[in-house]
């Protein structure tokens, strides 16, 4: 049985008829073709699906497309301003080699940017290293991405997003 | 137009761009038309025959569009999956590789063992349908624990393999060995398992295939790290499509480790199926699927023995290892634990005279392969385990034992006694900028500091070897490979004067459209945005062996300075003719030929536009055109080596073990990109900490059900278990590739299970405890060592 649903993702409203079983993650990745938002595990620990619903962060494999009706869903395809002109937070992971294989990339930025917002861009190491507790990354040894975060909180303060 | 980049620089990457912005293409990602999805149904046994296999109920499932069994696969002729290196044991005979079948015909031999293949429009009526199949199996016992699989009253994996033996290899002089026991004033014993591992990139394996009947043609996108060697080994071994039917894809990929190297019958399937069915398909595995069927890695036990005089110079070294390999050879997996591990007991040191003997089992348990280091992890952490072992039992600081025990600067070329000849290095002074990274002379005041305040800290050192670079042909030929090890480039101008560079080497986080970007813009002095890295599409690029063994550099980028050189050969021709000059008198430089001692140039633009547009060309003497193919083999291996040096801080009330310090000092020879290259250490690290303190892969030991197989059981390193690292280099160039480089992808995990657990050791000998633990140190492990009585 499908239901419909609808929902504002990147500023756009869109909608769809979805099995009551189809997951937030899937919803974006096979109907909307937003495919940046990643799978990477089946129990919810990887948090390479992170988006933000309603401003907070949400691994998107745990919520049900129909349990994000109404919501405002921003993905890793909606952070950048343009083409141009990447997020700061996005900026400061290419400025300090944040990502290899791109994979964890999505989920780490999106986490990051909530991370910084929830601790008033005050972030210290050790901060970033228990708020990354639930996103994996098996390239970079998170040395990088610590440092990615870091620069990226006052980037982002910098720049008042 | 941008800058042009010079080696040596931090220049960032050229592939963030699209991974920040959700742009990335991974298999996954991509949108076939009509595409349908494959499930398939594994084995929740470990070893059981299959009395028989009911599908009526599943193809009669909505959406199915097929269903495969073992009997489908093997009625189609569908050749079994190979093990692409044949190891001869020590009577000279080959090693025993059984009938390793896509689909498991009557008997199931791990948990995760394919049983059937379901195909539908979508991927959960696929998963639905498999659900109504239903299987009557019969459950054998089975054999899980290596050491186990080699006694006499062992349950056997294969009928036809005796002894569930796939060989027993030995590498060395065993007599010389002998002797030099016999007169040591000292030896030390070591029995150690190197723990079993499941590599986790963080994509899982996938697949996606389609067959277009005008063609003939086949095309199978796949999460591959040589999409080439993909395609040969389905078309010449598996599935008889002939090689230039077949276009394989590996597209982005993210994170390998090894396990996207090998041949799965997954995308064997995903592919057969395809052009069975008319229909695309696709197939991602579940994150619990590739925990069980991934090749896992290590998983050895050993007993070794190290020889030493009374001034702690190391006289002889014996190792016996039994090598797990799971249920059947994995594409690799017989190279592992000995090409890859065997040759690299010498280490950093002079020992004389070595010896290693090798039993390679089968067990009811997945195939084991490479993973990041591959046998030189096994080798490194054995050899600076026992090491420091008898730096301790003999009194010695171990930094100073290694020392007494170096290869000299001198000495090299070096030839070992376990083969290899060492091209380069000079490890006192690593270790000397390491001891000092790490403050080694204040350890002591620092864990008198600790154990003031009832911690126990310890400090551990590891000083590896790698042979990687993988190498010269004529070599790994001899030694039983089945492929050669040479890498191809193409350097194809267009007429405008931009720039693609073709590699038979696959980036699936290595940073190669940065790399080996950098080192063309650098040679022929092109901006770096005029340039594009083309990988991992057998349709675009002429021929490749793709990625593992630390080898893309060394042999990847060796084949395009090769491929560049004949650019810039051919290029003199043209501007010589332009500018009418001798070619002899015509140098390149910066961009640009220029006549010796005029200020006249041609800039390497010009030629390009010229040899695409002759109007104005030697047309008698040289095709027009600027495009050139390379292809490198190696002489030699190349040889990484470096010191890691760990602290360690234990909470002997709750065992938990803090990194306080790491520090890592390597020489990869020449460095391109510095950024990019710590990167990669720090990626190794990780994963070397991971498995001293954290992952282990467990199967129960009767039933063989995989314990440890989701991220709640198997504890991947997270950002909170991990210190940030502090790096140093020396820099020994690579004297016989163009590059002088060496190879970075695997150092890190090669090094530091020893850096960490020598660590830990040093910090239970202040309790007596430190020949009571072994990977991983949890801290369950670590109280039971410091409480047992
Ligand atoms: S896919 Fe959502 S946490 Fe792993
Ligand atoms: S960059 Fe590859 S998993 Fe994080």
């Amino acid at each position: 049985m499908t239901m419909s649903v609808s929902m504002t993702v990147n500023g756009k409203t869109v909608s769809g008829n979805v099995e009551a079983r189809t997951l937030l993650v899937q919803f974006l990745r096979e109907h909307l073709g937003l495919t940046g938002t990643h799978v990477g595990c089946d129990t919810s620990q990887c948090g390479a699906c992170v988006v933000h619903v309603d401003g907070i962060s949400v691994k998107s494999c745990t919520l049900l497309a129909v349990q994000a009706e109404g919501a405002k869903v921003t993905t890793i395809e909606g952070l950048a301003k343009s083409a141009e002109e990447l997020h700061p937070m996005q900026e400061a992971f290419r400025e300090n080699h944040g990502l290899q294989c791109g994979f964890c990339t999505p989920g780490m930025v999106m986490s990051a940017i909530d991370l910084v917002k929830r601790h008033n861009y005050q972030l210290d190491e050790e901060t970033v290293r228990h708020g990354l507790e639930g996103n994996l990354c098996r390239c970079t040894g998170y040395h990088n991405i610590v440092k990615s975060i870091i620069a990226g909180a006052a980037a982002m303060k910098a720049a008042g997003v | 137009m941008g800058n042009v980049a010079r080696i040596g620089e931090r220049v960032r990457r050229t592939e963030d761009r699209r991974f920040l912005t959700g742009a990335g293409r991974y298999v996954d990602d991509l949108q076939l038309a009509r595409c349908t999805y494959a499930y398939f149904l594994r084995s929740p046994h470990a070893h059981a025959r299959i009395r028989s296999i009911d599908t009526s109920k599943a193809a009669a499932a909505p959406g199915v569009v097929a269903v495969f069994t073992g009997k489908d696969v093997a009625d189609a002729k569908v050749g079994g999956l190979i093990c692409g290196w044949v190891v001869k044991d020590k009577h000279g005979e080959p090693h025993k590789a059984p009938g390793h079948p896509a689909i498991a015909l009557d008997t199931v031999r791990y948990v995760g063992d394919t049983v059937a293949m379901v195909i539908a429009d979508t991927a959960a009526q696929a998963r639905d349908a498999a659900e109504q199949i239903e299987v009557d199996y019969e459950v054998l016992p089975a054999v899980i624990d290596p050491a186990a699989a080699v006694a006499a009253s062992a349950v056997q994996v294969h009928a036809d393999v005796p002894g569930n033996l796939s060989y027993d290899w030995e590498l060395g002089d065993k007599a010389a060995v002998d002797a030099a026991f016999a007169r040591a004033a000292h030896i030390t014993k070591l029995d150690l398992v190197n723990n079993r591992l499941v590599p986790n990139a963080m994509e899982p394996r996938a697949a996606a295939a389609e067959y277009d009947r005008g063609t003939g043609t086949y095309t199978l996108y796949t999460t591959s790290q040589n999409p080439h060697v993909t395609r040969l080994v389905l078309s010449a071994f598996v599935l008889g499509i002939p090689e230039h039917k077949l276009r394989v894809v590996a597209p982005d990929v993210g994170g390998g480790f090894g396990s996207k190297i090998f041949i799965y019958a997954d995308e064997t399937l995903v592919l057969w199926a395809a052009g069975k069915t008319g229909r695309a398909i696709k197939w991602t595995a579940e994150r619990s699927e590739s925990f069980m069927t991934d090749a896992h890695g290590r998983d050895h036990v050993t007993h070794a023995e190290l020889a030493l005089d009374k001034d702690g110079k190391f006289l002889a070294l014996k190792v016996d290892t039994i090598a797990n390999m799971g249920a059947y050879l994995s594409t690799f997996a017989t190279a592992v634990p000995t090409y890859l591990y065997g040759t690299l007991l010498a280490g950093q040191y002079t020992t004389p005279a070595i010896h290693c003997n090798v039993r390679a089992v089968f067990t009811h348990t997945a195939p084991v392969d490479a993973y990041r280091g591959a046998g030189r992890p096994e080798a490194t952490y054995l050899l600076e385990t026992i090491v420091s072992k008898a730096a301790r039992e003999m009194n010695i600081d171990p930094a100073e034992l290694r020392k007494r025990n170096f290869i000299a600067a001198g000495a090299f070329p070096y030839q070992t006694p376990v083969a290899l000849t060492y091209d380069s290095g000079n490890y006192t002074p690593i270790l000397d900028q390491a001891m000092k990274l790490a403050d080694y002379a204040g350890a002591s005041e620092r864990k008198a500091a600790a154990k003031a305040k009832g911690k126990l800290r310890g400090i551990g050192i590891s000083s590896y070897i790698e042979a990687c670079g993988l190498a010269p042909s004529a070599v790994v030929g001899s030694l039983g490979a089945g492929v050669g090890q040479w890498e191809s480039a193409q350097l194809r101008f267009n007429p405008t004067g931009n720039l693609q560079i073709l590699t038979g080497s696959h980036s699936h986080g290595q940073s190669h459209e940065t790399t080996f970007a950098q080192i063309v813009s650098d040679k022929l002095g092109i901006p770096l945005d005029q340039i594009e890295v083309v990988h991992g599409d057998t349709a675009q690029v002429p021929f490749g062996m793709g990625s593992y063994g630390s080898r893309s550099l060394a042999v990847g980028g060796s084949a395009i300075m090769k491929a560049a050189d004949k650019i810039i050969a051919k290029g003199k021709k043209i501007a010589a003719h332009l500018m009418e000059a001798a070619e002899a008198d015509i140098v390149f430089e910066n961009g640009a030929f220029k006549v010796t001692g005029t200020d006249k140039n041609v800039p390497l633009g010009q030629a390009v536009f010229s040899a695409y547009v002759p109007h104005n060309y030697p047309l008698d003497k040289l095709e027009p055109g600027m495009d050139e193919n390379a292809f490198y083999d190696p002489s030699n291996f190349t040889y990484p080596s470096g010191t890691q040096i760990c602290e360690v801080e234990v909470d002997p009330d709750t065992g938990g073990v803090e990194i306080v310090n790491f520090v890592a000092v390597d020489d990869f020879g020449n460095v391109v990109n510095p950024m990019i290259v710590e990167g990669q250490v720090h990626g190794g690290i990780a994963q070397g900490v991971g498995q001293a303190l954290l992952e282990y892969t467990v199967y129960d030991k009767e039933s063989g059900q995989l314990l440890s197989g989701s991220y709640m059981d198997y504890t991947m390193p997270r950002a909170d278990n991990l210190p940030s690292f502090n790096l140093g280099y020396q820099v020994t160039p690579c004297p016989h590739n163009p590059l002088g480089v060496k190879g970075c992808g695997e150092a890190g995990a090669i090094a530091a299970p020893a850096a960490v657990m020598n660590a830990v050791r040093d910090a239970l000998a202040q309790v007596g405890a430190q020949d009571r633990i072994e990977m991983p140190a949890t801290p369950q492990r670590v109280w039971q060592a410091i409480h047992a009585h």
